[in-house]
């Protein structure tokens, strides 16, 4: 290490600092691009958690998980189960999903890490679709098929109060419900503040948090040599599968977590969320963020998330309003083309973005920023290495 | 007994498309080293072709409509119908045959163009960085075909001659009624035929000895004095073929949609583990036993004793043979065990 431990405690602080001012400020940080409302906030705060820790396994030990999309359905499907037999309350809900994907990742974890490289990516591959399969079709009294879960009226809620009115109950956090929203306004816009969405970006905080610590801990330690010459370390005597298993745990109950929120805001769970197409989608988050970096992943989720909400929502009408200012006769050319990427092709806007990130920046989003930062600063001479996507932080930088 | 026949052919028959995308993974792996998640979409652009062909050969003009005489009205008709009467309607009968035409010259373009584009670079990348950007590129075909022929399923009809079902009951000495779609057999003999067809090109010409000769040692076949490059394009190319062959005679069996690449692409992945990553034999043998396995576990019998059985048993023999036999079934010893 050659950062003193008081410089990176104090870049922790920082870290830190920002972190939880952003994400509590977010309502307001967030409005003039369109992204201030409780919903989209909530995916930000939701998927930023999943792919945080997807990276605690992808980033520190290089192995590439397709599973993941199962983990965060058990971890739906256990809270909505939690709101139907115990209580609207959410910390059960949370409680038993983390407990619970953590349960299913050791067994999964167990059984795929006896394998490494693209034999692991195919058995959690399969094993999500598995998980899939049994959910849309086998398991339909647990998980209720293709309708999904949902709430009900008859719901034996035994630990809370007989419910005398009409209405499914909402979720709560001890008596705040989460779909409370206050709006106010300040200089004429109006900030809307939302209990649902405050309860998850206090989580991220948390596991961002945790995260980092794990990060610089001796056992993230551990997990970075795993992932640069794994062979070496059982040589040196290192058993380095219950390392293995347990950052497979980990991030699976980060997954789980993110589930369970999911469901905490919009008491739903469905199975489409499991099939391995979606474990892609956090693929795609933390590679566009930047692998193996703190903020990296948080960036990527927010920043598909966004995309997915906003660039999709464009239509031709907007479009064309968007594009008013082009000359005429280009005006029809310039709104067909774009048009190719927003609205229903935003899925082509991402598919694009991620080719172009691991072909030529793939240590993402924040390999851009060093790169920017190395041009403005003198100090470093001579080319360096680029990173790749899944090449290892060096031991240096335990920070963004 | 009829029962089992019609699972074993149903299976047969699946397990052919599995066998042909599995064959062109197989080659891509075992030869180039490069893990192709863009595979399934070609399978989906082979597909798609007949699909293309189809509207090629229905462009229409508008006639006029006899049959209504009150007042003028007017009728799509396709302009080789109109134009020559007796062949044009046979020839857009045939269209899915008709499509290998042009799926052959098509798929070796586009797989020349995706190797020489983009896969060229990632030799010397982890297989999880190849596996990203295919899986982008993935992504993106999809999106290109949605965004041209619409998100929903487009049926596409077998040769009339050939539409109805063959009697295979008569020709067993079963009963009467056992009988089974012309086009499905049809396609069954289509896949083995195709197989057959590559497995000779490896074997009796010499580009397929340097092929062959590549998979077992890359490096050694470069420093002979072969140039391994455009070797590489070709096979992957021959890759391409293969996949989109199986797609363009499947379309009668499975009206292609944009999002089927993805389908099998999971499938074809877990057959070639099944079968030994390298191993070309090992995954046209996996394709077929994975067919036929699937099929008998939709059978009744077992789907009382485990239900819903016929979902992941595939998934489960994957696990099976991936903990217990990782190099697959008839996979060389050594390549990648890990």
């Amino acid at each position: 290490m050659t950062n003193s431990s008081s410089k990176t405690s104090l870049n922790n602080f920082l870290l830190m600092l920002l972190v939880t001012g952003v994400v509590l400020a977010a309502p307001i940080i967030f409005e003039p691009f369109g992204a201030g409302y409780p919903d989209l906030l909530q995916r930000f705060a939701i998927f930023g958690i999943f792919a945080v820790g997807f990276n605690i396994l992808f980033g520190l030990t290089g192995y590439l998980s397709f599973g993941h999309a199962a983990f965060l359905g058990v971890g739906s499907y256990t809270a909505v189960w939690s709101f139907k037999l115990l209580t609207m309350n959410v910390v059960p809900a949370i409680f038993f999903s983390v407990l619970l994907t953590g349960l299913f990742a050791l067994i999964i974890g167990y059984i795929s890490l006896r394998r490494s490289g693209i034999y692991f990516s195919i058995l959690t591959l399969a094993f999500a679709q598995m998980s899939y399969n049994l959910a849309y079709s086998v398991l339909t009294p647990i998980t209720n098929g293709e309708t999904g879960l949902q709430l009900s009226l008859q719901d034996p809620r035994i630990l809370d109060a007989k419910n005398i009115a009409g209405g499914l109950p909402n979720t709560n956090f001890f008596g705040y419900t989460m779909n409370q929203t206050n709006t106010y306004e300040f200089f004429g816009t109006a900030y809307q503040f939302n209990v649902g969405y405050y309860v998850c970006g206090v989580v991220l905080i948390l596991m961002f948090y945790i995260a980092m610590r794990i990060f610089q801990s001796p056992f993230g330690m551990m997990l970075k040599a795993i992932k640069s010459n794994q062979t070496r370390m059982k040589y040196t005597g290192f058993d380095t599968r219950p390392y293995l298993i347990w950052a497979f745990v980990i991030s699976g109950m980060y997954a789980g977590l993110a589930g369970a929120l999911l469901s905490i805001t919009d008491p739903l769970a469905g199975a489409e969320r499991m099939q391995w197409t979606a474990s892609g989608e956090v693929v795609l988050m933390t590679i566009l963020g930047g692998v193996g970096t703190m903020i990296g992943p948080v960036l990527g989720a927010a920043l598909i998330k966004y995309l997915e909400n906003i660039f999709s929502a464009i239509n031709t009408g907007e479009l064309t309003r968007m594009l008013s200012w082009v000359p005429e006769g280009m005006q029809d050319f310039a709104v067909s083309t774009v048009g190719l990427f927003v609205g229903d092709g935003w899925h082509l806007t991402l598919g694009l973005m991620f080719m172009i990130v691991v072909v030529f920046l793939p240590g993402g989003i924040m390999e851009g920023v060093r790169r920017i930062a190395r041009l403005f600063s003198r100090r470093k001479a001579g080319p360096v290495e680029p990173p790749r996507a899944t090449n290892i932080a060096t031991a240096g930088e335990g920070g963004a | 007994m009829e029962a089992l026949l019609l699972q074993t052919l149903n299976g047969l028959d699946k397990g052919g498309a599995y066998a042909l995308i599995a064959l062109g993974l197989t080659l891509t792996f075992g030869t180039l080293g490069i893990v192709n998640f863009a595979h399934g979409a070609l399978f989906m652009l082979g597909a798609f072709c007949a699909v293309g062909m189809n509207e090629l050969l229905t462009i229409s003009t508008k006639v006029k409509d006899e049959s209504i005489t009150f007042f003028d009205a007017y009728k799509e008709v396709p302009i080789l119908e109109a134009k020559f009467p007796v062949i044009g309607p046979i020839i857009v009968d045939y269209s899915v045959p008709l499509a290998i035409l042009i799926t052959v010259p098509l798929m070796l373009l586009i797989g020349w163009v995706m190797e020489r584009g983009l896969i060229r670079h990632f030799y010397k990348r982890t297989h999880a960085d190849q596996i990203l950007v295919t899986f982008g590129l993935a992504i993106v075909v999809q999106e290109i075909v949605r965004h041209y022929f619409g998100a929903n399923p487009i049926p596409q009809l077998a040769p009339d001659v050939v539409a109805g079902s063959a009697n295979i009951g008569s020709w067993l000495g079963m009963s009467d009624n056992v009988v089974y779609p012309w086009w499905r057999l049809i396609y069954l003999v289509f896949a083995l035929v195709i197989i057959a067809a590559t497995f000779a090109f490896l074997r009796f010409t010499t580009f397929g000895m340097v092929v062959r000769a590549g998979m077992q040692d890359r490096e050694m076949v470069g420093m002979l004095g072969i140039n391994i490059q455009r070797r590489f394009t070709i096979v992957f190319g021959l890759a391409a073929v293969c996949a989109g062959l199986a797609g363009v005679m499947y379309t009668p069996i499975l009206p292609p949609d944009y999002h089927m690449g993805m389908d099998f692409l999971v499938l074809s992945f877990v057959v070639v583990v099944v079968g030994g990553m390298g191993s070309l034999g090992g995954a046209v043998a996996a394709g077929f036993l994975l067919g036929i396995l699937q099929s008998f576990a939709a059978m009744n019998v077992f789907k009382t004793i485990v239900p819903g059985i016929d979902q992941i048993i595939i998934y489960l023999v994957a696990v099976v043979i991936l903990l217990f036999r990782p190099r697959g079934l008839l996979g060389r010893k050594g390549v990648m065990d890990a």
